[in-house]
């Protein structure tokens, strides 16, 4: 092969009390995609950070033959290392043309050319094929735009090596096959990709060779023809993967319980459509629909996050009115949202305060809990998710994405819900712990606990789900029981497969 | 319709189509309730007595926009004043007084900056700091107000320009237009004023983006510093004096207009010309209350307190609305 563009030796990088990366060597390529490998936690992210100068590392970084140790990601990026970072990184109130050209803005005379910007913008979106107007400002727009923006302004420049952490976290399936593409073309122009997902499937249809991490160190360096998924699991996990295969058929049967949610005609303009949903206790209703049919939506109605103007709410056999969230939490309505940046965590506060302050806000304020009880409460749920490190005192900012997603879980299992909704719950998770979720869902459903699971990963929603809701359209369009992936697909495809 | 033709304008610029609508309300309030309100003299008053206000308000908006919080400004300005006078007393030429006054408010920011970026403080403490060193050193300078005497210097405050139509300004007026049009450059056609909204929006993000986040934090206080310190000269202008009680409060003067013009305190959302707009309905206010003569200047706190409230209010509704 040829040389490297990037090789690191034996990088070290250590935050107090936290060993995250101990002599990892890495190399990348040209013309590849190169997929990072690891847990959550096992410091992917923290890599990465490493190489374009966010964190200062020991070891040696060696970019085109030379050696580099950048001061800050602005020197990276003009070194020629394009970065999407794991967590959305851009400006919620700029416009999306303003972000994706932010501090390389085509300019005339010295002063910014705001026409040839949006111009520009554009062609950019037009290529990832993004029809939105490069005007609008950027919060309007859910996330998963949001993403493709942060891609489209990482490819805006001329790079030799892209990379991109988790970027289709939020995509959904036709999205990702866009930025496939894309990232094909980039390759095949010697560009270097570095690549982290927690999708298997994704990582084996675009991936040259792969490196894995745990803990912190480094395991190996394969080629992706050559490991298998097995393999692979059993690098990243150090074990066997034994839970995956127990949670095969994890539906459970459903007798005649009481029917503890009912909506009736419920709705919200330009949200979701007015529609009817029955939830039972101990039942786990899965919603399914492509990105934008409106499941979101229909889940912050059941919680009041937004407001219905159409419809009732019966809730435990009595009418619920939600004015908000509020009414919902002390009525024992649990919400854990897809954006856990900006609408979950508290990210100066502790893994312990985190978990904590749901519990408190629903006991109310005047009633402190004893320090014994929280530190009790806390242990076992930071040992049930498994969340690492494993010390309540770290700020929520410090962990890795995907124990920042088990946090905001654990908030919510801590207030004891009658009805749990969970929005994403799995985004951004590791394997091991997507099981681990996932078979918590089905131990809260046994214990009675009405859930209902929001994933764009169809197996996933038929898997634990005892029913599935189909939205397409802003629109309910099937409940299904007992049902397989095609059948849901073809809902979800439904009037276009026919048009 | 009314609400048809409000939804066409984009929800950014809302609070600033409400801040003009205001001045428009405050000003035809006055026209209506006194003879000579409505003429072209009072209105180029408003820019002649509101000046320096509208100088600090505008190097305000850039320290706001990004977060942060200017309290020295005040003080810088009353310092200013001081070295002006005591310049000019001691008989240096006009044009080096004006360079050492800006030179001084510029690296007093400088300073500020630094200290905000370097150690990572909260830019009140920082500027709080500044607000009680820069006014004791005005009284480490004189404890008397210091009249100027110089005629050159007094002919740059009293000169008139006539407009026309017996409406003159003074260049004072000028000088704030031109500081206004400058911030409207900087802010919007220049890489530094898309960091300075960037910063405002999501600091970590501006880092991560690459952009220059030390420099243009520290470079807010220094655009707020050299304001302060124009925002003086053009005091020394106007009041031919420089004293160390010039100025009392004027910091937060100058945050209310920053916030009345449409501004969100938390950064990242806001113009300039709304800054200017929100100065000129406090200084329109100023106006009313002594053409009626009987209500104590008093009355000018509690309407402005007012104002700020409702600003606030408006602003939670349109981010609700827009959000929804
Ligand atoms: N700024 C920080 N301060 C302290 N500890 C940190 C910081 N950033 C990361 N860590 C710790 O470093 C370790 C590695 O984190 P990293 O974000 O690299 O994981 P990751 O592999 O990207 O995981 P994920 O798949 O969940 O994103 C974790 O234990 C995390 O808690
Ligand atoms: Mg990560």
């Amino acid at each position: 092969m040829t040389e490297p563009v990037v090789d690191m030796r034996g990088i070290s990088v250590e935050f107090p009390g936290v060993k995250a990366l101990q002599g990892v060597d890495f190399r990348l390529f040209p013309g590849e995609v190169h997929a990072l490998m690891g847990e959550n936690g096992a410091g992917k992210s923290t890599l990465i950070k490493a190489l374009t100068g966010v964190h200062k590392p020991t070891g040696l970084i060696r970019l085109r033959g030379e050696e580099v140790s950048f001061h800050g990601p602005g020197q990276a990026q003009d070194a020629g290392i394009s970065t999407v970072y794991q967590e959305v990184n851009l400006c919620g109130n700029l416009t999306v043309a303003e972000n994706i050209l932010l501090g390389r803005e085509p300019r005339r005379f010295g002063r910014i050319d705001g026409r040839a910007t949006r111009r520009r913008a554009a062609e950019l979106l037009e290529r990832m094929g993004l029809a939105i107007d490069p005007g609008s400002v950027l919060a309007d727009h859910p996330i998963a735009v949001q993403q493709l923006v942060a891609i489209a302004r990482a490819v805006a420049v001329e790079c030799q090596v892209l990379i991109l952490d988790e970027p289709t976290s939020s995509l959904d399936a036709g999205e990702v096959a866009e930025l496939f593409r894309i990232m094909r073309v980039l390759r095949d122009e010697g560009v270097a990709i570095l690549f982290v997902s927690h999708f298997l499937e994704q990582v084996y249809e675009i991936s040259d060779r792969m490196t894995v991490l745990r803990n912190g160190r480094l395991v190996g360096e394969y080629r992706t023809a050559e490991l298998s998924r097995l393999d692979l699991v059993s690098a990243m996990l150090g074990r066997e993967l034994s839970v995956l295969e127990e949670l095969e058929q994890q539906t459970h049967p459903v007798d005649e319980r009481a029917v503890l949610l009912r909506a009736t005609g419920l709705g919200r303009k330009g949200a979701v459509e007015p529609f009817d949903l029955e939830v039972r206790a101990g039942e786990v209703v899965g919603l399914a629909g492509l990105l934008g049919s409106g499941r979101t939506e229909l889940a912050r109605l059941l919680f009041g996050a937004d407001k219905a103007d159409s419809g009732t709410l019966e809730f435990d056999g009595k009418p619920l009115h939600l004015r908000g969230p509020r009414q919902a939490i002390s009525a024992g309505i649990g919400f854990c949202s897809e954006d856990r940046k900006a609408e979950g965590l508290v990210a100066d506060l502790s893994v312990r305060d985190n978990l904590v302050l749901a519990l408190q806000a629903s006991r109310g304020w005047t009633r402190p809990l004893s320090k014994r009880t929280k530190d009790e409460l806390v242990e076992k749920y930071v040992a049930m998710l498994d969340i690492r490190p494993a010390t309540p005192d770290t700020p929520i900012r410090n962990l890795s994405g995907g124990n920042q997603q088990k946090v905001l879980l654990a908030r919510w299992l801590v207030t004891k819900p009658k009805l749990l909704v969970l929005d994403e719950p799995t985004r951004g998770i590791d394997v091991g712990a997507k099981a681990q979720i996932q078979k918590l869902v089905a131990e809260l459903a046994a214990e009675g606990v009405a859930v209902v699971f929001i994933s764009a990963e169809l197996e996933e929603v038929v898997r634990v789900s005892d029913r599935v809701v189909v939205l397409r359209d802003r629109r309910k369009v099937a409940e299904l029981r007992g049902t397989d992936v095609d059948e849901v697909m073809a809902h979800i495809a439904g009037g276009r497969a026919a048009a | 319709m009314a609400t048809l033709s409000v939804s066409k304008v984009p929800s950014r610029h809302l609070p600033v189509v409400a801040t003009f609508a205001l001045f428009v309300l405050t000003f035809g309030a006055g026209s209506v309730s006194f003879e000579n309100f409505a003429s072209g003299q009072v209105f180029a008053n408003l820019f002649i007595d509101n000046a320096h206000l509208i100088v600090l308000a505008v190097g305000m908006t850039f320290v706001i926009l990004t977060g942060g919080i200017d309290l020295s400004v005040g003080s810088v300005l009353a310092l200013s004043t001081m070295i002006a006078a005591a310049g000019v007393k001691a008989g240096w030429p006009v044009p080096l007084v004006i360079v050492v006054v800006l030179l001084t408010g510029s690296v007093l920011g400088l300073l500020m900056g630094l200290m905000i970026h370097k150690f990572d403080v909260q830019p009140f403490i920082v500027t709080l700091a500044g607000m009680f060193l820069a006014r004791g050193l005005c009284f480490v300078i004189s404890i008397e107000s210091i009249s100027i005497k110089d005629k050159g210097y007094r002919a740059l405050g009293m000169d008139r320009i006539a407009l026309g139509g017996g409406v003159s300004i003074t260049n004072n007026v000028l000088i704030a237009v031109a500081v206004l049009l400058a911030a409207m450059y900087v802010l919007h056609l220049t890489r530094f004023g898309r960091t300075v909204y960037a910063l405002g929006g999501s600091e970590p993000s501006a880092r991560l983006m690459g952009l220059k986040v030390g420099f243009t934090k520290v470079g807010v206080y220094v655009v707020s510093g050299f304001c302060s310190s124009l925002a003086g000269l053009v005091f020394s202008f106007y009041t031919a004096s420089g004293y160390g009680l010039h100025a009392v409060g004027m910091e937060l003067e100058a945050i209310a207009a920053v916030v009345i013009g449409g501004t969100l305190l938390a950064g990242g959302s806001g113009y300039v010309l709304g800054s200017v707009v929100g100065a000129l309905v406090l200084g329109t206010i100023q106006t009313i209350i002594s053409f009626d003569g009987t209500l104590n200047s008093w009355w000018t706190k509690i309407v402005i307190g007012a104002l700020l409230l409702a600003f606030i209010v408006l602003h939670r509704l349109i981010v609700r609305r827009s959000s929804a």
